[in-house]
């Protein structure tokens, strides 16, 4: 098949070219060039170009601040310290654990992480509501009683997105475990190195790697969550769990305004881009 | 003392039931509520066993016209991403290029852009070219959003094939289409199995998509209707919002399972993480 001249071997690649084109790459241009416009919800035929005014009124829009504040720290909780801590600790003790207990708690965490996003979520609004199950578990133990959604939401979407993602590092790091030789663990328990030593001198360098994918993986897929949150709290109460996305959301249609919605989906989507190429370049460092 | 290799194992399994229990108190509350007469929103064991809660939500308005759509969207969307990404992976596994590489990039850079991050702008083109509030648009748009990490899946999963069963195939004058459909496919079926599944469960619990490409309610797929039990029909019925859940996820969960069956553990997600 040597022979082929290049454009048959390339056919096959049309298909998937031309929807990528049509519906990915199409939309990502579109985003960029309404960004810079007006444009309304209703009336397309009166937006207008206005440059950088989008950018502008973000930057000095408090409600616009107050979401980039909440997604920073829905993201650092949930995903830099939530998942991808608590997924590799389940990983480390799953290295030890017998059979059975692995299985089992492989399969309760990787159903939560199989679940459909809005099912999540209501599994988790009905633990965190005021006569939900967390508050039960507290009375049972004589501890105060919150209502979570209201005083604490961002902590409260931060644990759902926890419970849902965690399983995706687990299987990351389980993987990167696994690799490690048990040689090399056991000559240095015979040196004598304690538990926490070894975990910082021997284990976290070995895995570094497989850390820093799935830092960028769960950071990447913690900017998106858009289901779980809205279910939850639909960003509220008032604004006070209203990541991006959300924010993104109810400017473009519940105040109408789809060019201002798009600036901040592009401001989105580049920091989105950043995660991606970092991410991109740790893949080729370990090939 | 230095700590035995039992005593260490205990530690490990008793923290690891401990972190089970946790994960799992809300899995139960759906579990227990779909059978429960009463349900509310805390886990308890019910007071009497009944199937009325899922008699109540199978009817076609709560349960099967919205299954049904998710299944024709998801379902529609699949095929046409699997089939553009075997397409795609073939020529991409198989034969040198040197714009090989910079598409590949490109493909793997695409898999994690934030795909929340351009609905609004989708929502905008699909009202312009009147693709907005149809199946088939959203099809296309599911395929497209999916059809990245597809490729770059299905391409791997090809290069595992030996290129030396399809040279014999060549020789006997079989065209790439021929050798790719006869040859190719067939003996990379598990990771057919998974491209598939993993697309599937992907779109099959997504709900920020179809809620923004579609608006009649007739349309709507299962992960968007869910959220009528809390508007339109009043008092929140947590019992037959649960049945429903259980209902919805039953599919998704069993292809999971099917799939990680057939692969062992890890989902052979691990190995498409680290490329």
């Amino acid at each position: 098949m040597r022979h082929l001249p290049r454009l048959a071997r390339a056919l096959p690649l049309g298909p998937a070219v031309v929807l990528l084109l049509l519906f990915l790459a199409g939309p990502i241009a579109y985003c960029v060039s309404i960004a810079f416009t007006d444009l309304q919800l209703t009336g397309q035929a009166h937006s207008s170009f206005v440059g950088l005014a989008n950018f502008r009124r973000a930057f000095r829009d408090e409600a616009f601040l107050n979401a980039v504040w909440l997604t920073v720290v829905f993201t650092v909780l949930s995903s830099l310290v939530g998942q991808n801590t608590l997924g590799l600790a389940l990983a480390a003790l799953m290295q030890r654990a017998s059979k059975p207990v692995r299985t089992l708690t492989g399969g309760i965490v990787v159903t939560a992480w199989v679940l459909p996003e809005v099912v999540a979520g209501f599994l988790l609004y009905a633990f965190f509501r005021r006569e939900g199950t967390l508050n039960a578990i507290l009375d049972w133990l004589h501890l105060p009683r919150q209502n979570w959604l209201f005083t604490l939401p961002v902590l409260a979407v931060s644990f759902a997105n926890v419970w849902r993602g965690t399983a995706f590092s687990m299987l990351v790091y389980s993987a990167a475990l696994d690799e490690i030789p048990a040689e090399i663990t056991e000559a240095a328990e015979v040196d004598g190195a304690g538990g926490w030593r070894r975990l910082w001198h021997i284990t976290l360098p070995m895995i570094r790697r497989s850390i820093g994918t799935n830092l960028m993986l769960n950071t990447l897929q913690t900017l998106s969550v858009f289901g779980l949150i809205w279910v939850m709290t639909r960003g509220g109460p008032g604004d006070r769990s209203q990541t991006l996305p959300l924010f993104m959301y109810e400017q473009a249609f519940q105040n109408s305004m789809i060019g201002y919605g798009t600036a901040v989906a592009l401001l989105l989507l580049l920091v989105g881009a950043l995660f991606s190429f970092v991410h991109l370049r740790l893949l080729r460092t370990e090939v | 003392m230095p700590r035995t290799r039992a005593s260490r194992r205990l530690a490990a399994d008793v923290s690891l039931l401990a972190a089970a229990a946790a994960f799992a108190l809300p899995l139960a509350w759906v579990l227990l509520s779909a059978v429960d007469p009463h349900a509310g929103l805390r886990v308890r064991v019910p007071d009497g066993l009944t199937l009325d809660n899922f008699d109540a939500v199978l009817t076609p308005e709560i349960t099967y016209t919205p299954l049904l759509n998710s299944l024709v969207l998801c379902g529609g969307a699949t095929a046409l991403t699997v089939v553009c990404a075997a397409l795609a992976a073939y020529p991409l596994s198989r034969f040198r290029s040197r714009l090989n590489r910079p598409f590949l990039l490109t493909i793997l850079f695409a898999t994690s852009l934030p795909i929340t991050a351009i609905m609004v702008p989708v929502y905008a083109l699909f009202v312009r070219v009147n693709l907005i509030d149809t199946l088939q648009g959203t099809i296309l748009f599911f395929a497209a959003s999916q059809l990245p990490f597809a490729i770059w899946l299905t391409k791997n999963f090809m290069d595992g094939v030996p290129r030396e069963l399809e040279e014999a195939a060549w020789t006997d004058g079989a065209s790439p289409l021929q050798s790719l459909v006869r040859i190719v496919l067939p003996l990379m079926g598990p990771g057919l199995a998974v491209v598939t599944v993993f697309s599937f469960v992907m779109m099959w619990g997504n709900f920020f998509v179809p809620f923004m490409l579609l608006l009649t309610p007739d349309r709507m797929p299962a992960s968007v209707s869910i959220n009528d039990f809390f508007g339109n029909r009043g008092m929140v019925a947590y019992g037959q919002l649960a049945a429903f859940s259980v209902i919805y996820s039953t599919p998704v969960i069993l292809l999971y399972v099917l799939v990680s069956r057939r692969l062992g553990g890890g989902f052979a997600l691990g190995g498409a993480v680290k490329g």
